[in-house]
């Protein structure tokens, strides 16, 4: 194989593992698609670099151009890795209250952290991105919720490469967040094999909606409405702190170190195992553990754990 | 047979301040039908004119979101707990 030109050049083509051996379903196989392989580390690799090179491309960004962000942490992280790679500034909106590796990360690529408040979560990362961004024209906002790119990124790359790794594949999990990675796997899947179901995996809402001072302040991706959500998933399910911690160790068990989000969709694709006769589930393992290590997910004790990512965003 | 509902923080002043009520119904439709009818000043929230949910509601039987269950014609028993929860931005992105 010839040596990569650039790391960007190493972003997707990501691994597909069987964890079968932790399925509740003897009929049912379960494989994980490594994300944390991404050279940023995460998923968000993807749509990080699909909605730069849509934005050059429309010539919206300008050398040396300030990008601003909101985001909880990986999508901000594989943004700042690849404007560092390009040279391009970025601020990232970010609330407080995230792990401290996900800061740490961002603060190495030299990215800017404009802090929001944790207790509005994504929601007021994304107001106040939005009300900087209309403050200052001049910074490019790319918009994650909103941006196309976003899901064609997994229409065009993630959906692929697990069609052509698993074409047996009969369930699609993974988690919501802007719901790019549902939406873009789902679709491509659909119209090779209309029957794929696709399952979407969220955290708890908890105390982050008590922010909200009326219903009409919620908040759905436009990336969602505009992709016809509504009608592409086939479920939505919530999985807690508990499962999710506890899921994220049976898959260290097996030798798959991965982030407790990815505990979450590995929770889903149990739940969906064990509720289905027979099929293939494959699931998003989003990124690896290495940004909570400093959450003690799989040293500490289950029930301090539990008690600490309620009130941190793990997700 | 009365089914246990969770309300989200922006809902409990319309029902005196409770964050579970007590709901008779055999179907979501018929549980946000009654609570709305119990507690008028929940009226128009979460289902519109056309008797459809509102956007920014998501309603929940246990873990699962009705809409991509059987919608308002989801079953319930006092055996479940339904929550109704505003849309947010959640996860990390």
């Amino acid at each position: 194989m010839p040596p990569y030109r650039s790391i960007i050049d190493l972003i997707g083509n990501t691994p597909l593992v069987d964890v079968s051996q932790l399925s509740p379903n003897p009929r049912v196989a379960i494989f994980a698609k490594l994300e944390g392989q991404n050279p940023g580390g995460s998923v968000k690799d993807r749509p990080a670099l699909a909605m730069i090179e849509d934005a050059e491309k429309a010539g919206r960004l300008e050398p040396g151009a300030t990008l601003i962000e909101p985001s909880s942490g990986n999508t901000g992280i594989g943004l700042a890795m690849i404007c560092r790679v390009k040279g391009y500034r970025l601020k990232v909106v970010l609330p407080t209250n995230v792990s401290v590796e996900r800061r740490q990360l961002l603060e190495l690529w030299g990215a800017e952290i404009i802090e929001s408040p944790g207790a509005e979560g994504s929601n007021g990362a994304v107001r106040l991105a939005r009300k900087l961004a209309a403050e200052n024209p001049e910074w490019v906002f790319l918009y994650q919720y909103g941006n196309d790119a976003n899901p064609r990124a997994h229409y065009e790359g993630t959906g692929p490469e697990i069609w052509k790794d698993c074409p047996e594949v009969t369930h699609f999990v993974a988690g919501l967040g802007t719901s790019g990675t549902l939406l873009g796997v789902g679709r491509f899947l659909k119209e090779k094999k209309p029957e794929v179901q696709l399952w979407a995996v969220e955290p708890p809402s908890g105390e982050l909606v008590d922010g909200l001072r009326n219903l009409d302040d919620g908040y759905i991706p436009p990336i969602f409405l505009a992709n016809g959500g509504d009608e592409l998933l086939d479920r939505k399910t919530v999985v807690g702190p508990r499962d999710s911690i506890e899921w994220t160790r049976r898959l260290r068990d097996i030798g798959v170190f991965c982030g407790i989000s990815s505990g979450a969709a590995m929770a889903g694709a149990v739940k969906c195992a064990s509720q289905i006769a027979d099929g293939v589930v494959v699931f998003v393992a989003a990124d690896g553990g290495w940004k909570y290590l400093s959450t003690g997910a799989w040293t500490g004790d289950i029930d301090d754990v539990v008690e600490r990512a309620k009130s941190v965003i793990y997700f | 047979m009365a089914v246990p509902v969770r309300l989200p923080t922006v809902l409990r002043p319309a029902a005196g301040g409770q964050s579970v009520v007590a709901i008779e119904g055999e179907t979501i439709g018929e549980v946000l039908g009654s609570l709305q009818a119990e507690y008028p000043a929940m009226s128009g929230q979460l289902l519109t004119n056309e008797g459809v949910l509102h956007r920014f509601v998501n309603v929940y039987v246990n873990d699962d979101d009705v809409r991509y269950l059987d919608k308002l014609d989801t079953p319930v028993s006092d055996a479940d707990t339904v929550s109704i929860i505003p849309a947010v931005a959640g996860g990390a992105a």
